[in-house]
């Protein structure tokens, strides 16, 4: 079982690494870009077995106190 | 006066804190990370470094360190914690301080001599602080650019939790004298009760000419002044 944990910078927070990104991808004849976002992807190994919805609560809070920063960034959390 | 500097692995200045401290007088000493305890202290220096390799995000791991509940049961008992660089970045991760410094907004790392202007010397931190004297000081970090949501920065501006701003050499707010896009030049603020503070440049290395500037001894004058006006407070 795996945890799929994407963590992306808040709209009101300046994404400096996104802007340069975008700003080459233009530079590239990449017209149609109209946004970068740089976040994080954090892949977490779980026991077979694991009650999903005890790991879902568990990741959740995780999530919310350690793997990101609620001041500036949104995660989504996946468990497959 | 006794300060507890901390040290988390790849903390880096805390020998220049401990320096600082003496130098200027009074008795310091280390306080490893994995300590639950501050012992007989009156102040606690959250040190700059790359705290866990600045991994995950800055300070978001040294945060979970033993001897962060001893510093969060010291400053809510109203003892005095001021966090420089790293430890500014430790300190709003343990929720000690509001907002959040991000990647600078040119994504270089910055090492250079910075002005700071002194927003207000209603504070522990400042009040030693001569009248209209720019502080001319270092400043060294990437993630420096200082953060917090229009509510939150309302509210700091209304309680006065804003202490230091850059400024250029003559104390003027310029967008180009803000070295990493912190918000209204944000360098350092204080919590509402107003006895935790952290900063992003280095007052630990200008206590002395010999560095090429004090300027930085005014907030550690300002700290001793505090104490000696104040109850001791309850070391956790």
């Amino acid at each position: 079982m795996k945890a799929k944990i994407i963590i992306t910078p808040k709209k009101a927070v300046l994404d400096p690494q996104g802007k340069t990104v975008q700003t080459a991808l233009a530079h590239m004849g990449y017209t149609d870009v109209t946004g970068v976002h740089i976040g994080k992807y954090i892949e977490i190994d779980l026991a077979p077995g694991t009650d999903k919805a005890a790991a879902h609560k568990a990741l959740n809070d995780a999530a919310f106190k350690l793997l990101s920063n609620p001041v500036i960034e949104d995660y989504k959390l996946e468990i497959e | 006066m006794n300060f507890a500097v901390l040290q988390f692995p790849a903390s880096n200045c805390d020998q220049d804190a401990v320096h600082a401290v003496r130098l200027l007088g009074h008795s310091a000493r280390l306080v490893w990370h994995k300590d639950a305890s501050l012992g007989d202290t009156d102040c606690v220096i959250v040190p700059g470094g790359f705290s866990y390799g600045d991994y995950l995000r800055c300070g978001a791991i040294a945060r979970f360190s033993p001897v962060m509940q001893a510093v969060k049961q010291f400053a809510d008992n109203g003892g005095l914690v001021l966090g420089i660089c790293n430890g500014f970045q430790v300190l709003t991760e343990a929720g000690l301080l509001p907002g959040a410094l991000i990647r600078n907004r040119d994504l270089q790392f910055h090492c250079e001599n910075i002005f700071l202007k002194t927003a207000t010397i209603d504070s522990p931190f400042t009040n030693k602080i001569p009248a209209g004297k720019i502080l001319r000081v270092p400043i060294a970090h990437g993630e420096g650019c200082y953060f917090a949501d229009e509510a939150t920065l309302a509210k700091l501006k209304a309680n006065n939790q804003i202490l230091w701003q850059y400024c250029d050499q003559d104390g003027n707010l310029t967008d180009s004298a803000n070295p990493n896009g912190a918000l209204q030049n944000i360098a350092g603020i204080c919590n509402d009760q107003r006895n935790v503070a952290g900063l992003m440049p280095h007052p630990e290395r200008a206590c002395e000419t010999l560095l090429g500037s004090d300027d930085g001894k005014w907030i550690f004058e300002s700290i001793f002044a505090a104490l000696k006006n104040k109850p001791v407070a309850q070391a956790a």
